[in-house]
């Protein structure tokens, strides 16, 4: 898994990248702080972008070869929730796993499993509708052919997502890229928590740009902005190889 | 056991997802760590920015995770956004600075076993030219009337923070309703607010932590000073830590959370808490040891037993 890899190769980064300002960033961020949050981000949004994915690529086919009455209503509700704002869906995932809430007895508040949560919700809409966009456009007669030669509904839809995989693999970037730059959700449910010697638990790279924030240390937080920026260039560089080799042929 | 304690609550409260919660039983029992020992176990802790930007709790938590074995999750948040986190009992302890807001949380028995744990004080910082003319004022109700009266821009924080209690607390002692364009809500935390009163030549209200750990980086000074620099007795900034009710929330991990402020209250933590230094300042001054008695910190202020019984 790239993911592995990537955390050690941050702080290499950091001390490349950084120029003049390493010596202050080197007081600033303790052993293992900035690859422990690099891992979280990813293991939390790579976590909830794959159950997304398993999720909206299904259903976009479902509803991309059928027609059923509402399916434009379904379709601009799903548009719909690639707006939500991410702090609401954070406060929902909230009241859900809160003590108080229906799922409060699980005790996922402040974990990195009630952050996959609130990032599954805010994922999904974007790659079911882009997905879905992906699986309209395939031609008919793509469609037709496979049934011709008797392919089953499974393999029709099978021809359908290998025709519109350069479409899906640009909803599971939009997904990925709204999971890991969202700040909202994840510090309503995740709470920003490191242990006292600077690991992570449930921070990623948007709280902690957002706890440098908070205290005016904008330098690091832009240094933090850097390292995200090339993470989600890493990851959409693997996804596009991958998407290449893989489903091809 | 604690799945049927929260059903319990859950009951009384006569809410309807009693199905809900019976269903999540399972999985809870599943979750909840039931040794014989507190290894292992986490507490929960929710607290101010003001504590946790200063780097404190990551100083001194590693000795008390090491005596006992455990974790300490320490959620930075305001006083206000603490405090209700721990009212929904989703945390096991609060340390926070508002004591009116503290007080309403033990009344409304969310809150027991509180203790006083530290102090350090609030300053009036402001642009070095000072339009307002406030430097050196001996009461801070009058600096805060004053730069009213010149409608000079004065940043608020906005958050319902400790902080921002703190200076609405001050505007009622001034007799003065803030508002209009020179007074600003920014929303944001101690360390954005002096950043925009920096950007803006305004004024604001800073707890010395923050404003010491910050000074080197922005142009604001001090104009009027706290209780530590010999200002004002208003200007107080006490903190207090207080364990959750485990009568109201079953779940809060009240035996660990005892043993942290025991611990945090202890005279060799709280000799660290008073060495604890950012650019070479000493940032808190502990409060909790003390020969006399000070029976004021552990009930809401003003509470006596007569008052009960009436």
């Amino acid at each position: 898994m790239p993911l592995e890899p990537v955390a050690q190769l941050a702080p290499a980064l950091l001390d490349a990248g950084a120029g003049p300002a390493t010596s202050l960033l080197g007081a600033s961020f303790r052993e293992g702080y900035v690859g422990s949050i690099v891992a979280v981000s990813l293991y939390v949004s790579l976590t909830a972008v794959a159950l997304s994915t398993l999720v909206s690529v299904p259903a976009a086919v479902a509803i991309g070869l059928t027609d059923f009455p509402g399916k434009g209503f379904v379709k601009s509700v799903v548009n719909t929730g690639m707006g939500f704002p991410s702090v609401v869906v954070g406060l929902v995932v909230l009241f859900a796993v809160s003590n108080q809430g229906p799922l409060g007895s699980l005790e996922l508040i402040f974990t990195r499993e009630a952050m996959i949560m609130s990032q599954f919700v805010l994922a999904t809409p974007p790659i079911t509708a882009i997905s879905l966009a992906a699986v309209s456009g395939v031609d008919d007669g793509v469609r037709d052919a496979a049934r011709v030669l008797g392919g089953t509904r499974v393999d029709v839809a099978l021809v359908v997502i290998k025709e519109a995989r350069y479409g899906i693999a640009t909803a599971v970037l939009a997904g990925f890229g709204r999971a890991i730059s969202e700040v909202g959700s994840v510090l309503i449910v995740g709470g920003n928590i490191t242990s006292a010697d600077g690991i992570s638990k449930t921070r990623t790279l948007t709280t902690a740009i957002q706890l440098e924030a908070r205290q005016g240390r904008y330098e690091t937080a832009m240094v933090l902005g850097a390292v995200l920026v090339a993470l989600v260039l890493t990851v959409n560089a693997v996804v596009v190889r991958f998407g290449d080799r893989g489903v091809t042929g | 056991m604690a799945a049927l304690g929260a059903g319990t609550i859950v009951g009384t409260a006569g809410c309807s997802s009693t199905g809900g919660s019976d269903g999540g039983g399972s999985g809870g029992n599943g979750t909840a760590d039931e040794m014989p020992s507190v290894a292992g176990e986490t507490l929960t802790l929710t607290t101010t920015t003001s504590t946790y930007d200063t780097g404190l709790l990551d100083e001194i938590h590693t000795d008390f995770e090491e005596m006992y074995g455990v974790t300490v999750d320490a959620v930075a948040q305001g006083t206000g956004a603490a405090l209700e986190t721990a009212r929904n009992g989703d945390s096991d302890i609060v340390m926070v600075h508002a004591r009116g807001l503290e007080d309403e949380f033990m009344r409304n028995g969310y809150g027991v076993n509180r203790r006083d744990l530290m102090f350090n004080d609030f300053v009036i910082v402001g642009p070095a030219d000072d339009p307002a003319g406030i430097e050196g004022m001996g009461s801070a109700t009058e600096a805060l009337t004053t730069i009213a009266e010149a409608q000079a821009p004065f940043v608020s924080r906005g958050d319902n923070s400790g902080t921002h209690t703190k200076e609405l607390n001050l505007w009622d002692a001034a007799g003065t309703d803030p508002g209009g364009d020179w007074y600003q809500e920014t929303g944001t935390g101690m360390g954005e607010a002096l950043n925009v009163a920096n950007q803006q030549g305004a004024y604001t209200l800073s707890d010395r932590g923050t404003f010491i750990s910050q000074r080197s980086e922005i142009d604001l000074t001090i104009l009027v000073q706290g209780p530590i620099e010999g200002g004002p007795e208003i200007l107080a900034n006490p903190y207090g830590v207080m364990a959750v009710n485990p009568g109201v929330h079953e779940n809060a991990n009240y035996d660990l959370a005892m043993a942290y402020i025991g611990w945090i209250t202890s005279p060799g933590v709280q000799n660290a808490i008073s060495d604890y230094q950012v650019n070479g300042e000493q940032l808190f001054f502990p409060e909790a040891v003390s020969e006399d008695p000070d029976f004021q910190q552990y009930v809401p202020e003003g509470w006596s037993s007569d008052d009960a019984d009436a």
